[in-house]
């Protein structure tokens, strides 16, 4: 019996394995390789380099800058999705009245639910284009617009959104804008997700705080927010994840795509221009595979620092 | 409720199911960028020889043959190049021509040219193929006996036919590489009937352009616009005022990254007036795209606009009745040593690569595109001009005219810039420079400051391969 079990499982994984192999593993390897030849993308020849490529990236001013972009994104994007996520699913799951029917949500949770997880079904391009939209910099963007009209800006001087380099708290407007973008279309995914690890914990640990006198803030802190911590690691590592890439909200939103004048590059926008404009794809390769590394490693650190005695209920 | 420790054995389906994702994730970003370099192995292109060479067939094309030809489909559209298909089809009835159109030259056409590349393709547009790395990594085809072969519809030979720079602009390193089929002429539009309806007289020195604005401003309107997205659509504009103020010569040495070519007395004033632009606030505020920006001035939101001769046929949907399209030089200044010079140049360039199966069809081709016929049609569908002599001759249009008209007044030189073509970086600085300079963010001096450090880091840099400018 035991080895017509093995037959069968090998039977169903060996097509997806070795699609995988082909498709994402060898491709993978395959850049690895090119990391360390001067390829330029449109020819058949190339020289090995060995590792000058990865020397040269230590001495890249722009891939310096682009890199503390996504650590930017990679401290903000996760923070801020995870915050919001967390405080609308606490409203609609046990932050609504406490009455006799126990704990619930706030009036027309089921509603709201649904609002906040649509940006979710949108692909990300499709959501860049709409925030064009709303960021348009004249009185036909939506923001711009409305507030032009009750006079809270100067049509000659309209908000620049992600064309403005100006620092704020140090990091250029544009990154701050792009921010937004992300966590508004990350939060209502993350809400879902909460809810659902909300809902697994028994109602009967809230009432018996709530008839130890605890208000909303200390079962948040004391109850809610301890039994979500394995939820929230995994999804800070998701995040951590989307925070490095940003390509297609860098790419779709801003001037000469990473400005202005490189105030939004990204490790993404460098290595594409890199590879397509410059015509150096070793470089780029290495870009790339200095980037997987970079993930891989941070994605082991934060799972090592998280992992902790786990409650079961 | 018990508190268990976590151990490999107890490994819940949940965190399974976590750890799955978590992998599958990780791949994600890493993925879609490692994939992007990665190639196929290269295949070897057979050249079994072709048909017997004739007048009507100079690079014996093989009857029953197929060739691909690959058009970008931007602001000229591709209908003019279908025509062309029959044309080519009227002399080849047994050569089958596959064309596609796409806005995604370099997305769709770049992984292909190591090893199965299309036969013949148009490589313009936002998303084009870096023409110096194409010629320096050998991937297309030098085109000189095109050059030298017959016309297809005329007297003499193909060269005899083009328009005066066009064979200079697709030559590098002495070959010839790149066949530009458009031919585009750039400047400032106005509304003709506006400006007669106003009683004003459009400008050809900044110091008119100065004394109009306040008139422009009191009726509501801004009296400058261009695309603030694309560094390249600013850049046109300083360019042409540095040219002009400072002759060919400051502009050849900028191009071939001569010492302190920007330090040349003159440069740093001739963008002055730019600067001055900003200053005084003639600018439509907003920091709008290309095609927003023009929507903004056939809106007459602005008065003048900085753009091509594509401007009509990529607007057609939208041009309100009775708006008379107008081209006008880009201003000069007293004392300006090449006032005259006109920015205009050929454009939209067809390359051949190195590895296509069929390159005597893609000549062929191209030989079709550059006919009488084919020429016409061009300019008849895009209201732009072909890069042969006399293509527009039979348009009616006030745009195609008042550019026509442009053209005759100029001098022989054409204004026309080499580098972003020569070096990817410097053309990024330049167009990223050229945005912050009308942001007013950067000052003509700064400006002038900020190229000079680039060009200098381009000149140093040992791993770019360095071209010439000689006229």
């Amino acid at each position: 019996m035991r080895h017509g079990v093995a037959r069968f499982v090998t039977g169903f994984l060996a097509l997806p394995v070795a699609l995988y192999l082909f498709y994402v593993v060898w491709p993978f390897a395959q850049a690895a390789g090119y990391s360390l030849t001067d390829w330029g993308g449109y020819s058949d020849s190339q020289h090995f380099v060995g590792l000058d490529n990865y020397v040269r990236l230590l001495s890249d001013e722009l891939i310096r800058k682009a890199f503390w972009h996504n650590v930017f994104f990679l401290v903000t994007v996760p923070l801020f999705t995870i915050a919001l996520a967390l405080f609308l699913a606490f409203l609609l799951n046990v932050g609504g009245r406490e009455d006799r029917a126990g704990i619930r949500g706030v009036f027309g949770s089921g509603l709201y639910k649904v609002i906040f997880f649509f940006p979710q079904v949108l692909s990300l391009v499709v959501v860049a284009v709409m925030w064009q939209q709303i960021y348009r910099s004249d009185n036909q963007g939506l923001i711009n617009g409305l507030l032009m009209k009750v006079g809270l800006v100067d049509p000659e001087n309209p908000i620049a959104f992600t064309a403005d380099p100006e620092p704020f708290l140090g990091v250029p407007a544009v990154l701050w804008w792009l921010l937004l973008i992300a966590v508004w279309s990350g939060a209502g995914f993350y809400m879902v997700l909460f809810s659902a690890a909300m809902q697994s914990i028994p109602k009967d640990i809230y009432e018996a705080a709530i008839l130890d006198g605890a208000g909303r803030f200390h079962t948040f802190f004391k109850v809610t927010l301890p039994l979500l911590r394995e939820t929230i690691s995994v999804a800070w590592v998701y995040l951590g994840f989307i925070a490095l890439d940003m390509y297609a909200l860098v790419f779709v939103m801003t001037p000469s795509q990473g400005g202005p004048n490189h105030a939004s590059e990204i490790f993404a926008s460098v290595l594409n221009f890199t590879a397509f404009q410059k015509g150096q794809f070793g470089y780029a390769c290495a870009m790339g595979v200095a980037l997987a590394i970079f993930t891989i490693l941070l994605a082991a650190l934060q799972l090592r620092i998280t992992r902790r005695d786990r409650i079961e209920f | 409720m018990s508190v268990t420790p976590e151990k490999p054995g107890d490994l819940s389906r949940r965190i399974l199911l976590q750890r799955a994702a978590a992998a599958g994730l990780l791949a994600v970003p890493a993925a879609g960028l490692l994939s992007a370099c990665a190639g196929s192995e290269p295949s070897k292109s057979d050249n079994n020889g072709g048909a017997a060479k004739s007048k009507d067939n100079p690079f014996g094309v093989k009857d029953g043959s197929a060739v691909k030809v690959v058009i970008f489909n931007g602001g000229l559209g591709d209908q003019w190049a279908k025509e062309d298909k029959t044309v080519f089809n009227a002399k080849h009835p047994n050569i089958t021509v596959n064309m596609s159109s796409t806005q995604k030259i370099k997305t769709e056409e770049q992984p292909k040219m190591a090893t199965q590349p299309s036969d013949l393709v148009m490589n313009s547009g936002a998303d084009s193929m870096d023409r110096s790395t194409l010629i320096n990594e050998g991937a297309i085809e030098p085109l000189d006996d095109l050059l030298t072969a017959p016309a297809w519809d005329g007297e003499g030979t193909v060269a005899d036919t083009l328009l005066p720079g066009t064979v200079g602009d697709g030559t590098q390193n002495g070959k010839f590489y790149v066949v530009n089929v458009a031919y585009t002429v750039w400047g400032n539009w106005y509304n003709a009937a506006l400006f007669k309806k106003e009683g004003w007289q459009a400008p050809t020195t900044w110091d008119e352009f100065f004394a109009l604005a306040p008139k422009i401003k009191a009726k509501g309107m801004a009296p400058y616009v261009h695309d603030a997205v694309h560094g390249y659509y600013p850049r046109w504009g300083l360019f042409a005022s540095i040219w002009k103020a400072v002759g060919k010569q400051a502009v050849i040495d900028i191009d071939n990254l001569k010492d302190g070519a920007w330090k040349v007395d003159g440069i740093v004033a001739a963008l002055e007036p730019w600067e001055k632009m900003v200053k005084d606030k003639l600018l439509l505020p907003g920091n709008l795209n290309h095609t927003q920006s023009q929507q903004a001035w056939l809106d007459g939101k602005a008065a003048f606009i900085q753009v091509g001769t594509w401007l009509k046929n990529e607007m057609a949907a939208t041009i309100p009745p009775g708006f008379e399209l107008t081209l006008s030089d880009y201003w000069s200044n007293a004392g300006d040593k090449a006032a005259k010079d006109v920015f205009a140049g050929s454009g939209e360039g067809f390359v051949v690569p190195s590895k296509a199966p069929n390159k005597e069809a893609a000549k062929e081709f191209l030989r079709a595109i550059l006919s009488k016929a084919g020429s016409a049609k061009f300019a008849e569908l895009t209201k732009s001009l072909a890069s042969t002599k006399g293509s527009g001759d039979n348009v009616q249009d006030s745009a195609l005219a008042s550019a026509n008209a442009l053209m005759k007044n100029a001098s022989a030189d054409l204004i026309s810039v080499k580098f972003p073509d020569f070096y990817a970086d410097l053309d990024k600085e330049s167009q990223n420079l050229s945005e912050e300079l009308m942001a007013g963010r950067l000052t003509a001096q700064q400006f002038v400051d900020k190229m000079q450090a680039a060009a200098d880091k381009v000149a140093k840099d040992s791993s770019i391969k360095k071209q010439t400018r000689t006229a």
